[in-house]
């Protein structure tokens, strides 16, 4: 059965998305809604992740700036609920023609850097977004806007309920994978991969790899704005801290713990970091303690993320990946 | 069968992590600041809180007292989070706490969505005691406007022409400007609305060189927290002692006095600021609640700490009148409308929206016989005052 | 015009641009020679403030705080870097970002597990609490301090620059790192210096301004960020691009602080204007950052030799 994933870290992944589909009627089987509001949370940030992970892990582009795409995504339900404008396919369209169109500009900025010229360009984009945002009095500033009812779609996609919602970003997240999964394999993904290890020798082969990256940083764009825009409905709230750097920083960090370049690996990366940061804060205000020491331990000692440590298991277990 | 024992099983290990669900007790939520240098006010507010649950014995009526502290780490959707935790996983009977105005914005929907109980100890937004005011919903401190209007009531009183105003930029600062403006009577000369947050702005060298160009007889601040100090101390450095006087609310408090003692800034002494409430007030309850606390802490609590002891008095009140029946909604919230209980701050009513009408005192820094720095009242500047958003709201 | 307030708002600007500078200095070196991101440069500003506020509470004496805390940041910087920094030049920038976040949170949760959440206040000498007065002119004399400390440490820095064996190979670092490996110098304690030297004076920074804001935990978060701005602008490894970006973005900062909330309420309604302003005046760095970035990359005052 060809189609069955061959190697170890494979039928991890393929178990843990079949172990996340049923996952609203488990939690409410054992009567836990908030459970769902965590992995609810999760999964969108993982969205988040995995557009970061496209730039960065597949064409090497590390953005320090991937959260303004989130408050793009959120504010585009925010500013036109606040005018009481709930229709979803507005948000939706809005989400992601603002977004686009803010990272073909920035983008074709940004792209003219290289490495941490990139970060800090990137960076300095979306603290731009955020003073803006902060400094627009009509939609709250630095307050945020509370979102008093979610976007509006047809009755069978409506994501009123938590559970509907949940398929809302499980399906999204599914899709985005999927997407970005066929995309890397494609001619286009070698490009982006391969001007990632050796920009000249593509540009030999007459590819305008310039052009390729934008195009890849504004389909990462829009994948995250999706997130934002599920972000502010789930959460019925957003503000510009949405969009510090420090966020961005998060989104990084989800990324490289998952495992960087692989593609189930922002997904694991950024289950481990919301359900670590949750189960943590339970225990102790001195948390951050803890989970500071993680990251220099997972760096210094624990090369490749989640999704190296899987992949050990792979040559082991004798699969292959 | 199996499913009905796997389900048991796993809703008990979920209760033994989780700690839920005891019968006859009272599960209160209460939110405020540990994290951040803001989570200086958290702690007075945490002292506070279990002073009060010493002095109830750990009781309300016939109900065992259940208390879960979150941390909002001073952001509006990190408040809201765990203000869902506290409704959803944990849930409480009443969410209490709140420092900040735009947290309890960002989180009143969820709680109040969820049909439980909103008690504010500080927060005081003008949106929540007007048109989004709730059944549901009340405060132990008071609304925005009314201690910056009683400070414009005052400034009124000692004949000042021209005022500066400085404020952080959020919602309660909106609230406080809004507030000195409406009574005070001469002109604001200027006005500078400052970054807020867990990264606020602290240096203020550009806005008080602004302030004095422009020429104010006085100068009205809002900083809580450790703004507070850092403000006064600049103030100071900056030569404006004497020259522009400077006037108050929630900037000078037992927060930072202590501190501004330490670091040697004894122009604050004989300084004024409006509150509802100071440590001096003369009443059993207060006398009670600041003896343990200066016993127990070795410090002064401050207006917040009040607040948070009323909040649980209040709600240990209305608990005794209903006889710990906590379905009875009805009944519990028109006892929690009847606010009989030994406030620190003295006897205090409910308006339509939920908001103490209550009064509002001048107080000035003094010394007090062991040479701690504190405040005391000098006059009563507004009596059984009513905040101005009363009438927008619909109840 | 009001010259005198013109006056006090140039001074206030250069004021913060030297306390960008002393931050940004090290993290320019940092960044030039040994091509490493340092994050938690911020961290050795707040451990600096504390260091000092505990030796002034201790000992009543600001100098004494200043020296120890010198000693102090100078053997911190000296720890991260033997244990952690040294470990990861070689390695990618993005793990640089991941370590360095960790070390910000490390150093955050011990200074609240140390010395609380309240914050430090410094008391200062009375004599450097009054003001010195020009005819309508009155400045703290504590920021004059800082603006005096300040030209001192960036004049010193200078000479160690350009004068010293030191500085020959730290310049030689940061343009050529590979030929001052060859030259068989001993490149780990060249390293283990500059990145001593820089934590020191990102403590000295935090020790100057703490007396003014308070130590306070995460104090260094924000500001390690315009320092970051600082030296992209002023040339990555170049000390004296460092200065000169750290003084223009100061300037800018203070300057639009003071004077763009009047001209906004030229063009918008009062309330709004009260919001936008301090907003955008935050917002002008970032625009110069990005402008630097897209047309002259290597920064307005690259180190001599760099390509």
């Amino acid at each position: 059965m060809s189609w069955l994933p061959q190697s170890v870290s494979g039928r991890i992944y393929a178990s843990l998305l079949l172990i996340l589909a049923p996952a609203p009627f488990f939690f409410e089987w054992i009567n836990q809604p908030f459970y769902l509001d965590l992995l609810s949370r999760a999964l969108i940030l993982a969205i988040a992740a995995i557009s970061l992970n496209l730039i960065l892990g597949f064409g090497g582009m590390v953005s320090l700036g991937h959260a303004a795409y989130i408050g793009i995504g959120a504010y585009c339900v925010g500013i036109p609920s606040y005018y009481d404008y709930y229709n979803g396919w507005l948000h939706l369209g809005l989400a992601l023609s603002v977004s686009a169109s803010f990272a073909l500009l920035t983008g074709a900025i940004s792209l003219r850097t290289k490495g941490v010229y990139f970060i800090m360009i990137t960076m300095a984009f979306s603290q731009m977004v955020f003073f803006i945002l902060l400094s627009l009095e009509e939609y709250g500033a630095d307050d945020g806007l509370v979102i008093y009812s979610r976007s509006e779609f047809p009755a069978w996609l409506s994501m009123d309920s938590s559970t509907s919602l949940y398929y809302w970003i499980f399906g999204l997240l599914l899709l985005s994978l999927f997407f970005i999964h066929r995309l890397v394999n494609a001619r286009f993904g070698r490009v982006i991969v391969g001007s990632k290890f050796n920009e000249q020798r593509m540009q030999a082969l007459g590819f305008n790899t310039y052009r390729y990256r934008l195009v890849c940083y504004v389909i990462s764009a829009m994948i995250c704005a999706l997130a934002g825009m599920l972000l502010g409905n789930f959460a019925g709230f957003i503000s510009p801290d949405m969009i510090s750097w420090a966020r961005s920083g998060e989104l990084i960090f989800m990324v490289i713990i998952g495992g960087v370049g692989s593609f189930f690996g922002p997904l694991v990366g950024t289950i481990a970091f919301v359900l670590l940061e949750e189960f943590l804060s339970l225990i102790t205000v001195y948390w951050h303690l803890i989970f500071g020491l993680m990251l220099i331990a997972l760096v210094l000692f624990g090369k490749g993320g989640i999704h190296g440590w899987l992949s050990l298991l792979d040559r082991r277990g004798g699969g292959h990946g | 069968m199996y499913f009905k024992l796997i389900r048991t099983a796993i809703i008990a290990s979920a209760i033994a992590v989780t700690g839920a669900a005891q019968a006859d007790s009272v599960k209160i939520g209460f939110i405020t600041t540990l994290t951040t240098p803001a989570a200086v006010i958290g702690e007075d507010m945490k002292n506070s809180v279990e002073l009060a649950m010493e002095h109830i014995g750990g009781k309300m009526g016939p109900l065992d007292v259940e208390l879960i502290m979150e941390d909002d780490g001073f952001k509006p959707d990190v408040g809201k989070q765990k203000t869902d935790k506290l409704v959803k996983q944990d849930d409480v009977d009443f969410v209490v706490g709140y420092i900040w105005s735009h947290v309890l914005l960002a989180s009143a929907k969820s709680v109040l969505d969820a049909d439980k109980f909103l008690i504010s100890a500080n927060a005081g937004p003008s949106q929540i005691a007007g048109k989004r005011c709730h059944k549901n919903f009340f405060s132990s401190s008071w609304q925005n406007d009314q201690t910056p209007m009683a400070m414009g009531e005052h400034l009124n009183q000692k004949g000042v022409k021209s005022l500066y105003v400085m404020a952080p930029n959020y919602a309660a600062g909106k609230d406080m400007v809004r507030g000195v403006e409406s009574t005070f009577t001469g002109k604001v000369l200027g006005k500078d609305m400052t970054k807020w947050g867990a990264d606020a702005q602290l240096d203020f060298s550009a806005e008080l060189a602004k302030a004095k160009a422009s020429g104010a007889e006085a100068l009205f601040v809002f900083y809580p927290g450790k703004a507070g100090g850092a403000f006064i101390k600049q103030y100071q450095q900056a030569g404006l002692q004497g020259t522009m006087d400077l006037y108050t609310v929630f900037t000078v408090d037992s927060i930072a006095l202590p501190k501004l003692q330490a670091g040697g800034l004894s122009g604050v002494l004989g300084s004024k600021n409006t509150q509802q409430w100071s440590p001096d007030i003369l009443n059993a309850a207060n006398q009670r609640f600041v003896g343990d606390y200066l016993k127990k802490h070795g410090k002064y609590p401050s207006f917040y700490g009040a607040q948070s002891y009323d909040a649980i008095m209040l709600i240990n009140s209305a608990i005794q009148k209903v006889n710990g029946n906590l379905n009875d909604k009805d009944a519990l919230r028109a006892a929690l409308m009847e606010a009989d209980f030994d406030s620190v701050r003295g006897k205090y009513s409910y308006g339509n929206n939920h908001m103490p009408i209550q009064n509002f005192y001048l107080r000035e820094v003094v010394e007090d016989d062991q040479g701690r720095w504190t405040t005391k009242i000098v006059s009563t500047v507004l009596t059984n005052h009513q905040d101005p958003y009363a009438k927008d709201c619909k109840m | 015009m009001d010259w005198s307030l013109l006056i006090t708002q140039l001074l206030n600007g250069l004021q913060l641009g030297l306390l960008l500078f002393l931050l940004a200095s090290g993290l320019t070196l940092i960044f030039g020679i040994m091509d490493f991101i340092n994050l938690s440069h911020g961290s050795f500003y707040m451990i600096g403030a504390y260091f000092c506020g505990s030796v002034v509470a201790k000992s009543g004496s600001f100098l004494a705080g200043i020296i120890f805390g010198l000693a102090g940041m100078f053997a911190i910087g000296a720890l991260v870097e033997w244990f952690i920094a040294r470990k990861l030049y070689r390695a990618d920038h993005l793990d640089h970002v991941l370590v360095t976040f960790g070390l910000i949170l490390v150093f955050d949760t011990l200074v609240h597990l140390i010395w609380g959440a309240a914050g430090m206040a410094i008391p200062l000498p009375d004599a450097l609490n009054g003001q010195i007065t020009l005819g309508s002119l009155v400045f703290p004399v504590y920021r004059l301090l800082i603006i005096f400390s300040g030209l001192i440490v960036a004049a010193i820095l200078f000479i160690l620059v350009t004068r010293t064996r030191l500085g020959m190979l730290i310049r030689a670092g940061a343009s050529n790192r590979t030929m001052v490996e060859a030259l068989g110098i001993n490149i780990n304690r060249l390293f283990l210096i500059v990145f001593a030297l820089g934590a020191a004076m990102a403590g000295l920074a935090g020790m100057l301004i703490a007396p003014i804001t308070e130590a306070s935990i995460g104090m260094g978060n924000d500001i390690i960020i315009v320092a970051f701005v600082v030296v992209i602008v002023g040339g990555i490894g170049s000390v004296k691009g460092a200065f000169y970006a750290a003084l223009i973005l100061g300037l800018i900062d203070t300057m639009s602080r003071s004077y763009l909330d009047a001209l906004l309420k030229l063009a918008m309604p009062v309330t709004y204007a009260e919001t936008a302003a301090p907003a955008l005046s935050a917002m002008l760095i970032y625009i110069l950052m990005a402008a630097v970035l897209a047309f002259r990359p290597q920064g307005l005052f690259p180190p001599a030799g760099m390509k």
